[in-house]
């Protein structure tokens, strides 16, 4: 099978960390780069055992034919990942996938970010500022160690609000704060709302905005296997009925969203996923052990 | 051997396929079929009768030279066999295990009137599996035309178009949108039915022979479009398939513990799921599983968690996998051999039976499904006897993994910027079924994209035909 990409892989070209669980993957594949928009992922595979996991689209770089992942390493998949260097390959890179945001001049534009969350929304913002929106941009985190990409978030935001739970940095609040006050004073008319982060957070943005009617666009991170909606794994129950979040998605109305069921569906596969992690940090002893052992 | 009569032919009784014993392979996932040791496969060949107007080829959706490749078998000529075989068959390892043979090349035979049919699907996949290892028959194309051609989908219908337009010299790239090329082949029918050493062997033969390029992660309608590839390319194949799960509109649907046929068996046997954790991707299963519908992708279904049950059981633990199905054993779409397969395996059937809703734990998981009772009333549109619910006759299974499979439709996403490309209501693209010939200029179409979900031979026939029609535009003066 003689394509070049599939046959030798996908090469990582950049690796930075973000935080002791955040790590920065630049990865070559050109023919999503020429693609890509801001709102889509892709999906990666690390080598012939590997699962499909979906990872959102932090930034693209068209002419050098480049996509930047961020990744935060909690399963077995984004640990393996986050320990691989510069000059590695990965097996498979598909993309890219789902529904880009609709870029357009809305006026004034809410952009939330919630911890890996932050990487999605920036390419967003960034969008949303070239055209020619009066970009808010509201950044949180638990704490100051996860927080990254502020100095980015400012760059494409008029204006910028950092949270943290702890008050380790920015001020001590949960994103909706910010997002409620604004709301309240009515001191810019909003016209749209993003919100990306973790399931919970995109709740109460859609909670906090709802009175208001201010339309809410959250971008899901369902389960997924093969991510072009092959197996309705990933569905989730919208007011209208299901729809697959890799086709349909990833971004939907936050007001129509089952969250429970969402958060339930999140849950079910925990098991495995704690199992995965504990064989592969055993396994990692292992080599160590057997590194020193060979010294 | 001396010549035999006809008569003493018809009374060979048909020889059986060895096959791993029903217990012992409820508990693992290698094959269950065989296959014949030369020695059968020679007797099974002298049982057929080498009609002047063979029945069997007007049986076979591809018109393989059936008493041709078993009379060079029967004489022990493999590589004439093969050669015969490979005219009108390019997969013959895949077909001999998967093809519904009963209702094809069998149900046609003239020996099979009186007795049994000769058991062609067996011959034919001994002859497959005797070219994979011995490989005396490599493809070879006539000189560069200087076309290209672009086939999009690797399953049988894109592979057999491509190998055949691949052999007239045209240059042929494959796009796949997984990581894998084989289509259903490779996700969908399990390993213990068709091994995905077979099924990858065929195509590193067939695509190394040729110098076609296979690009798998392409997801066409996103990592390209069709109208990118008709800038490039002088010609179009869309073998996409089927692939987009239909659920029921029944309460509980979207519980934890519902899932499709296609999730289930992809995470099975694309993924590797009975091997988690040593392949990444886990795969969950419940102690009491119901399998909704009744066709190929049931049984699958059905017996790939019954096994997965085993593997996962502890000492003396019960587990029960139950197909669910509206109709009667008669209208049983599956293939016989695989109904017979599963009923020995242990798999339940509960005919007649329709599920009505599935019921919560209270904590978003199953934790039983409602069904109706069923009786057959009038034949409907299809000719079958139409299933009526019985009034007051529900009653509650306790299942904690519910399995649907009632079917699948086309994939929308490569009709992304595919404008002039008509589709049915159902999904599907509309095509000449003799020529593949879409709406669309320079597009043809085969395989369950047209048909809806079918079976792999009728892919590769629409495969075929298609791959003839294109080498004539592409050879004559181009009009459509
Ligand atoms: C579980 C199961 C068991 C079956 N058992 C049998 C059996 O025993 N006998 C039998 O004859 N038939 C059986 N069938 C039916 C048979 O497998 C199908 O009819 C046949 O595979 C259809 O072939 P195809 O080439 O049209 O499509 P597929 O085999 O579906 O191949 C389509 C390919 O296109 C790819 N694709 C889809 N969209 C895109 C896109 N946008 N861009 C790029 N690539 C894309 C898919 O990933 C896939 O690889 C079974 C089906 C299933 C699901
Ligand atoms: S991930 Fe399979 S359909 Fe969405």
């Amino acid at each position: 099978m003689a394509d070049t990409a599939a046959a030798t892989g996908y090469k990582i070209v950049q690796k930075e960390t973000l935080s002791d669980v955040t790590k920065l993957m630049v990865i070559e594949a050109p023919q999503v780069a020429k693609k890509a928009q801001a709102g889509q992922f892709i999906i990666i595979r690390i080598d012939e055992r590997g699962e499909r996991v979906p990872l959102t689209i932090a930034d693209y770089d068209k002419s050098a034919g480049t996509i930047t992942l961020i990744l935060q390493e909690v399963g077995k998949s984004t640990m393996q990942l986050g320990a691989m260097n510069v000059g590695d390959t990965v097996a498979s890179f598909a993309g890219p996938l789902g529904h880009p945001t609709e870029i357009k001049n809305y006026g004034t534009v809410v952009c939330v970010g919630g911890g890996v969350g932050i990487a999605p929304i920036y390419p967003i913002a960034r969008s949303l500022k070239e055209a020619g929106n009066y970009v808010v941009s509201i950044i949180g985190a638990r704490n100051k160690s996860l927080l990254f990409w502020e100095e980015k978030m400012k760059a494409v935001s008029d204006e910028l609000h950092v949270c943290t739970d702890d008050g380790s940095h920015g001020r001590k609040c949960l994103v909706t704060d910010p997002l409620k006050e604004l709301l309240e004073s009515k001191r810019r008319d909003v016209a749209h709302i993003w919100a990306i982060g973790p399931a919970i957070m995109m709740k109460f943005v859609a909670l906090a905005t709802k009175p208001f009617n201010a339309p809410t666009t959250v971008s899901l991170n369902s389960i997924m296997i093969d991510g072009t909606g092959m197996c309705g794994g990933c569905r989730v129950p919208l007011t209208e009925g299901a729809q697959f979040v890799c086709v349909d998605g990833p971004e939907f109305d936050g007001h129509k969203v089952d969250w429970n069921s969402l958060m339930s569906r999140l849950q079910f596969y925990k098991p495995e996923e704690q199992a995965a992690v504990e064989a592969y940090k055993h396994k990692c002893n292992l080599d160590i052990a057997a590194e020193k052992g060979g010294a | 051997m001396a010549e035999l009569t006809a008569k003493q032919r018809m009374e060979i009784p048909r020889n059986e396929m060895p096959a791993q014993d029903a217990k012992v392979r409820a508990g693992n996932y290698l094959e269950v079929a065989l296959g014949y040791s030369e020695e059968t496969a020679r007797a099974e060949a002298e049982r057929c009768l080498q009609c002047k107007k063979p029945k069997c080829v007007e049986g076979c959706p591809v018109g393989v030279r059936i008493p041709q490749f078993i009379k060079a078998l029967r004489e022990g000529d493999m590589a004439q066999a093969v050669a015969e075989m490979k005219i009108k068959n390019n997969l013959p390892a895949i077909c001999g295990r998967v093809c519904p043979q009963e209702n094809q090349c069998e149900g046609q035979c003239i020996v099979g009137k009186k007795g049994q049919p000769v058991a062609v699907g067996r011959l034919e996949r001994f002859v497959g599996d005797y070219e994979l290892q011995h490989r005396t028959c490599p493809l070879t194309k006539a000189a560069p035309t200087g076309k290209k051609v672009a086939v999009v989908g690797t399953g049988p219908a894109g592979l057999t178009c491509a190998v055949d337009i691949a052999r007239e010299g045209h240059k042929v790239t494959m796009f796949e949108s997984l990581h894998t090329p084989g289509g259903v082949l490779v996700y969908g029918i399990p390993e213990f039915r068709l091994p995905k050493g077979v099924v990858f062997g065929e195509i590193d033969y067939a695509t190394q022979c040729l110098g076609i390029d296979i690009r798998t992660d392409y997801v066409i309608g996103r990592t390209l479009t069709l109208k990118d590839i008709l800038e490039e390319y002088d010609a179009v194949f869309l073998g996409t398939g089927a692939g987009l799960p239909m659920f029921m509109r029944i309460p509980g649907i979207n519980l934890n513990g519902v899932m499709s046929a296609n999730e289930f068996l992809t995470r099975v046997n694309l993924m590797k799921g009975y091997m988690f954790p040593e392949y990444d991707t886990p795969v969950k299963i419940g102690k009491k599983v119901a399998v909704i519908g009744a066709g190929n992708v049931a049984m699958d279904s059905a017996r790939c968690a019954y096994r997965l049950q085993a593997m996962q059981a502890k000492e003396g633990e019960k587990h029960e996998v139950h197909i669910v199905y509206r109709r009667s054993m008669e209208e049983v779409p599956a293939r016989g051999e695989e109904v017979h397969h599963a009923e020995e395996e242990g798999v339940i059937f509960d005919l007649l039976t329709n599920p009505v809703e599935v019921i919560d734990d209270g904590k978003g998981n199953v934790k039983a499904m409602r069904c109706i009772r069923m009786e057959l009333g009038e034949p409907d549109a299809s000719g079958r006897r139409r299933p009526v619910e019985i009034k007051g006759s529900e009653f509650d299974m306790e299942v904690d993994t519910v399995i649907v499979a009632l079917g699948t439709s086309p994939n929308p996403l490569v009709f992304v910027d595919a404008d002039g490309l008509e589709r049915t209501k159902h999904g599907t693209t509309v095509a000449n079924l003799e020529t593949g010939r879409t709406t669309k200029p320079k597009v043809w179409a085969g395989g369950d994209i047209v048909t809806g979900a079918a079976t792999v031979i009728s892919a590769m026939g629409a495969g075929k035909r298609a791959a003839a029609d294109m080498h004539a535009f592409l050879s004559g003066n181009g009009t459509w």
